[in-house]
């Protein structure tokens, strides 16, 4: 029982890490469909900077892999004003797709120092609370979660729309390449293609289970965690094919949708900011 | 600095937009091939390499026919806001619904229509569940289709290792092979099963005439236009976006039959079945813009990339994913020089 909480707790972690990333993103307005393929590429960044100078900077590495793609990814979806949505998956593909091809040097290469699970499962929590005071006790929070919801009032008050998503976005992307150097340096410390597999996913279905709120996503990502635990935990000893446990989180997300699918979103969720319209 | 919509874009402006980009993507995929250890050069010379001899069109050819059946669906579906991501589910879908054809009923004359007809169906239903989710539930088909992508996933898994695993083949996760019945037949010596593109250039064609040339064309474009509009002439949207989901799983599920009676004559591992179609179809119904007779075009377009990126794979021993990122890159720079050739920069405030 101890076990398998504290277990739902260390996989729930990346999940955690990836959703605040992408929930603080969405609170701007921006839609980061990227979310899979900016874990992966920093995963990679990650394990591989680790293995030259350290686990530390391995996870900086990783941060900054993730700032950098969802930056990239605001260029198009922020700037050029293109549809969010095919841009992001754009990005996702890119990210799983350079991760693949660049990482093949490093499959199979054990990293000898990881980092330790609790103190970073612990840090994502405090993250998660440091979120919530963002959003709703500072001023920057005020004009990121106005400019979600009405950019066009905001605009008029002074606040820089297309700023404030740049850096709702690229401070997202921080937290999501986080959760990736989390899976390469603390929880599996080692490198393999797909290793992402599908946590990215299913963190955008935990923003929109949560609604928007990072304490709510504490739980959501714990509960998706402990699913995951009793899938392994759980394979080989009851007569179900272990592929149906493997499917669980899929069919999980899609029942989570289905039940809180017309929760409230930020207005402007996906609208690209356009001045003077 | 700041963007302002450009009302009436000058041609040299677009085009010089859409290069500019391009350039950018080949940039971006020159960089990545040299860090991997490859000559950018060589590499863009192998990916165009399909285009210099027969067979290598062949390949072009194989891979188009998937990439037209879904991404002529895509473009109907995406026109009208339907934005299934899918296709790679409901195309897995139709190989199960084939290979239960194929296999537990008895061969004859009527097999191959029977595969189609399965396939098809479970294609549908797979797609039109999703379109469900989302009229009754407000549940994005966005991330349902994502998902029911991976439970088609481990469906066939655990049917090719499971209970359909095939008597003759101990350690390997595939079936038996088909009866000779359930086998499409193929262009010569190539692996072009033409009944399957046949279909695909009839789906394309229909789809076009369907959207620009009937009333039914006419509401979907308006739904897809304008969803306030569509409401106020009471068009039934949840009816309207239930037909293109189900249309569009219906061509990914004949895709998928396509594939296992046309090429593997089995159901094998889905990475096997399916090599990323369904997401490079999106690309296919992107570039198209909408417009399901374009895909007779983007089809082929992907289909070089994709064979080039096998020539890739083996020349150089690179992992597929190198497709991805060739699609993911082509996908951004066609949507970044569309955006850029439509606004201007403005220096001053």
């Amino acid at each position: 029982m101890e076990e398998a909480l504290v277990r739902a707790v260390l996989f729930g972690t990346p999940i955690l890490l990836a959703a605040l990333g992408a929930l603080l993103a969405e609170r701007s307005g921006v839609v980061n469909l990227g979310v899979e393929g900016i874990m992966a590429l920093s995963a990679l960044a990650a394990f591989a900077a680790a293995l030259g100078a350290g686990p530390w900077v391995g996870a900086v590495a990783g941060v900054g892999a993730g700032v950098l793609l969802s930056l990239f990814l605001g260029l198009f979806a922020i700037t050029l004003r293109a549809n969010p949505f095919v841009a992001g998956l754009a990005v996702a593909a890119l990210g799983l797709g350079a991760s693949g091809i660049l990482g093949k040097r490093y499959e199979g290469v054990p990293l000898e120092n990881p980092l330790p699970e609790v103190p970073l499962a612990l840090l994502s929590l405090l993250l998660a609370f440091l979120l919530h005071l963002l959003l709703y006790r500072s001023r920057f929070g005020l004009y990121l979660r106005s400019v979600g919801e009405n950019p066009k009032a905001a605009d008029l008050f002074g606040v820089g729309v297309e700023g404030v998503r740049y850096l709702a976005l690229g401070l997202g992307g921080g937290l999501i390449g986080l959760g990736g150097a989390y899976l390469s340096l603390a929880y599996r410390p080692s490198w393999t293609d797909g290793m992402t597999s599908g946590l990215g996913w299913v963190a955008i279905a935990l923003v929109i289970l949560a609604a928007w709120e990072p304490l709510r996503a504490v739980f959501g990502a714990y509960l998706f965690g402990l699913l995951f635990f009793l899938q392994f935990r759980l394979q080989g000893s009851v007569p179900i094919p272990s592929e149906a446990f493997a499917a669980m989180p899929y069919l999980l997300v899609i029942l989570v949708l289905a039940l809180s699918g017309r929760s409230r979103a930020p207005r402007a969720l996906g609208q690209p900011f356009e001045r003077g319209r | 600095m700041r963007l302002e919509l450009d009302p009436a874009p000058t041609p040299r402006k677009v085009a010089l937009s859409y290069g500019a980009f391009l350039l950018l993507a080949f940039l971006l995929l020159g960089l990545l091939f040299l860090a991997y250890g490859v000559s950018p050069l060589k590499a863009y010379g192998l990916l165009l390499s399909p285009l210099l001899d027969p067979l290598g069109l062949a390949e072009v050819a194989r891979r188009a026919i998937p990439l037209l059946l879904i991404g002529a669906g895509l473009s109907l579906a995406f026109r009208v806001g339907f934005f299934n991501i899918g296709a790679e589910g409901q195309l897995l879908m139709g190989a199960v619904g084939a290979a239960y054809v194929a296999l537990f009923l008895p061969p004859g004359p009527y097999t191959l229509l029977l595969m189609f007809f399965l396939g098809g169906a479970l294609g549908a239903l797979w797609a039109g569940f999703a379109a469900w989710l989302r009229v009754r539930f407000g549940a994005s088909e966005i991330l349902t289709t994502l998902m029911q992508n991976y439970l088609a996933y481990y469906l066939v898994v655990y049917l090719v290792a499971g209970p359909w695993k095939g008597q003759f083949v101990f350690g390997f996760l595939y079936t038996d092979r088909f009866p000779e019945a359930a086998r499409l037949p193929r262009l010569g010596e190539t692996l072009v099963h033409w009944p399957t593109l046949l279909l695909g250039v009839g789906a394309a064609l229909l789809l076009h005439l369907l959207l620009f040339r009937t009333p039914l064309g006419f509401a979907l474009r308006i739904l897809g236009e304008n969803r306030e509009a569509a409401r106020y002439l009471g068009l039934k949207e949840g009816r309207l976006l239930l037909l293109v989901a189900v249309a569009s799983g219906l061509l990914a599920g004949f895709a998928g039959v396509g594939e296992v009676a046309g090429i593997h004559g089995r159901l094998l591992e889905p990475a096997q079945i399916s090599l990323g179609y369904g997401f490079t179809a999106i690309l296919v119904a992107w570039l198209a813009r909408g417009r399901p007779g374009l895909t007779l075009l983007t089809a082929p377009l992907l289909g070089l990339i994709l064979a080039g990126g096998d020539a890739l794979k083996l020349a150089f021993s690179m992992p597929f994913r190198v497709v991805d990122v060739v699609a993911g890159l082509l996908l951004l720079a066609w949507i970044g020089a569309e955006a850029a050739s439509r606004h201007r920069i403005l220096w001053r405030r």
